[in-house]
C-alpha cells in the first residue's frame, strides 16, 4: 500500500504544513519505493487543504502521515478512503519505521478551514 | 445622499452614530451590513417586518451525465471541487457562486441550487426604513447579504449603511455604494491605528471623509495631528455623558430622546452634506 509524507525538502524532513508541502513522498509498504511529486496545492492562496487531499487521494494513498490536516481535507480523505496519522517527529525515515511496526496514532484533531481571501 | 458609517473596530459608537443619522434626516432608509452582529434595529424597533432568505448558488453535480473527466475540479480556482470515488463533489463554504464549473462542463451534468447563508430583513421605524442583513452563524463570508441589503434600498434623500467593523472586504463592498464616509473614532492610540485603516479604505474608493470623535474626554493630539494632515474635517466630538448612556442602554434614539443629541446630529448631517432640503 501506498503511505504518504508531505515533504519540506528544505528542512529535509515532514512538512509542518500537510495543504501548503512542497511535496509529497509516496512511500509503497510491499516494494520499499519511495518517489516524490511536487504538491499542486503548494502556492495556492484559498482552498490548499482541499486540492493536497484530491492530490493523495489521486496518488492512490491509504495512509497519510502529517503533523495537521483541516477538516474539510480530512473529510476527502476519509471519503477516499485514507487513514490520517499523526507524525510524531520531522525524520521521515522515523516515521515510515513507526509506521510499519504499527505505532502510529491516529490524528483525530483537525483545524478549521481559513477558505482563503474574501 | 448616501452616507456609509465606519469603524476600525466594533464598540467604537459606529452604530450609535448611523442610527441617530439617519434619524436625523426624518426620510431615510438605514441599512445595517453589520450583518454578522446587526444591533441597529434593536434601536428602530420596526415595525411591518418582512424576512426574507438570502441564499447563494452552490452546484450540484448529476452522477447519470457525469463522465468524470474533472475540467469542473481543475476549472475551480477556490478549489471547492473534489473529485473523489467517481464522484464530483462541493465544499459549498469554499464556493464563491461563480458559475465556472456549470459552463465548463461539456456534458450538462453541474446545475446549480441556492444554499440559504442569511435572512434579510426590511420594516418601518416611523419615516424610516430599516433594512437588516442577518448572517447565519457559521458562515464564512456575509458579502452577498451585504449586496442584497444594499440593493433593497428604496431610495430616500438620506441612505445611511451602518458598516461593518474592520477593513475587510464586507467593509468595501457595504461603503462602495456611499458618496460619503464617516469615520468614527476614539482619541486613543489603539483609536488612531483603527482610524487609519478605515480611513485609507476610503481613500481607496476614492470617498470623500469626515470624522466623529466619540467617548472624547479631551483631546488626543496624534489623531487631531492625523486629520488636520489628511484634510479630513471632524464632523463633531462626543463626549462621555451620563444621560446619553442611559438612553442607549435603553435602546433609546438619542435623537428623540435628547435635545443636545438632536442638535448635534443635525450638525453633522449638515456638514457631511445630507441636510433637509
Ligand atoms: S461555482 Fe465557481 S467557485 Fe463554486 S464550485 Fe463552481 S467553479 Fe468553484
Ligand atoms: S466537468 Fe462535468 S462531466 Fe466532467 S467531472 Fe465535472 S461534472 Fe463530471
Amino acid at each position: 500500500m501506498t503511505v504518504i509524507i508531505p515533504y519540506d525538502d528544505v528542512e529535509n524532513g515532514v512538512c509542518v504544513s500537510f495543504g501548503r508541502a512542497p511535496y509529497f513522498l509516496a512511500y509503497d509498504t510491499e516494494t520499499g519505493c519511495r518517489s516524490q511529486s511536487p504538491n499542486p496545492a503548494a502556492q495556492e492562496q484559498g482552498g490548499a487543504g482541499l486540492k493536497a487531499a484530491q492530490c493523495v487521494a489521486d496518488l492512490g494513498a491509504r495512509a497519510l502521515i502529517t503533523f495537521r490536516c483541516g477538516e474539510n481535507a480530512a473529510e476527502v480523505l476519509a471519503a477516499a478512503g485514507v487513514e490520517i496519522y499523526k507524525a510524531p517527529e520531522a525524520d521521515v525515515d522515523r516515521c515510515l519505521q513507526a509506521f510499519a511496526e504499527g505505532k502510529l496514532e491516529k490524528l483525530t484533531k483537525f483545524h478549521a478551514g481559513f477558505h482563503g481571501i474574501r | 445622499m448616501k452616507i456609509a458609517v465606519l469603524s476600525g473596530k466594533g464598540g467604537a459608537g459606529k452604530t450609535m452614530v448611523a442610527v441617530n443619522l439617519a434619524a436625523a434626516a426624518k426620510r431615510a432608509v438605514y441599512i445595517d451590513c453589520d450583518v454578522e452582529e446587526p444591533n441597529g434595529r434593536l434601536f428602530w424597533k420596526p415595525a411591518e417586518v418582512r424576512r426574507t432568505q438570502v441564499g447563494v448558488a452552490v452546484p450540484e453535480f448529476d452522477p447519470a451525465l457525469c463522465t468524470g473527466c474533472r475540467r469542473c475540479v481543475d476549472f475551480c480556482r477556490f478549489n471547492a471541487l473534489v473529485y473523489i470515488r467517481e464522484t464530483p463533489r462541493v465544499f459549498p463554504e469554499v464556493c464563491h457562486s461563480c458559475g465556472g464549473c456549470a459552463l465548463v462542463c461539456p456534458n450538462g451534468a453541474v446545475r446549480e441550487k441556492s444554499r440559504p447563508i442569511g435572512v434579510l430583513e426590511q420594516g418601518r421605524s416611523g419615516d424610516v426604513t430599516v433594512i437588516t442583513g442577518e448572517l447565519s452563524p457559521g458562515e464564512a463570508s456575509g458579502v452577498p447579504l451585504i449586496r442584497e441589503a444594499l440593493r433593497a434600498d428604496t431610495g430616500s434623500s438620506l441612505t445611511v449603511i451602518d458598516c461593518p467593523p474592520g477593513s475587510a472586504c464586507p467593509v468595501m463592498e457595504s461603503a462602495e455604494a456611499a458618496d460619503y464616509c464617516i469615520l468614527v473614532a476614539e482619541p486613543t492610540a489603539f483609536g488612531l491605528h483603527n482610524v487609519k485603516m478605515v480611513h485609507e479604505l476610503a481613500v481607496i474608493l476614492g470617498k470623500p471623509c469626515g470624522v466623529i470623535i466619540n467617548k472624547q474626554e479631551k483631546a488626543y493630539e496624534p489623531l487631531e495631528l492625523f486629520c488636520r494632515e489628511n484634510g479630513l474635517e471632524i464632523l463633531a466630538r462626543i463626549g462621555y455623558d451620563a444621560e446619553f448612556a442611559r438612553l442607549i442602554a435603553r435602546g433609546e434614539i438619542l435623537y428623540h430622546a435628547d435635545r443636545r443629541a438632536a442638535a448635534l446630529f443635525d450638525g453633522v448631517l449638515k456638514r457631511a452634506g445630507g441636510g433637509r432640503e
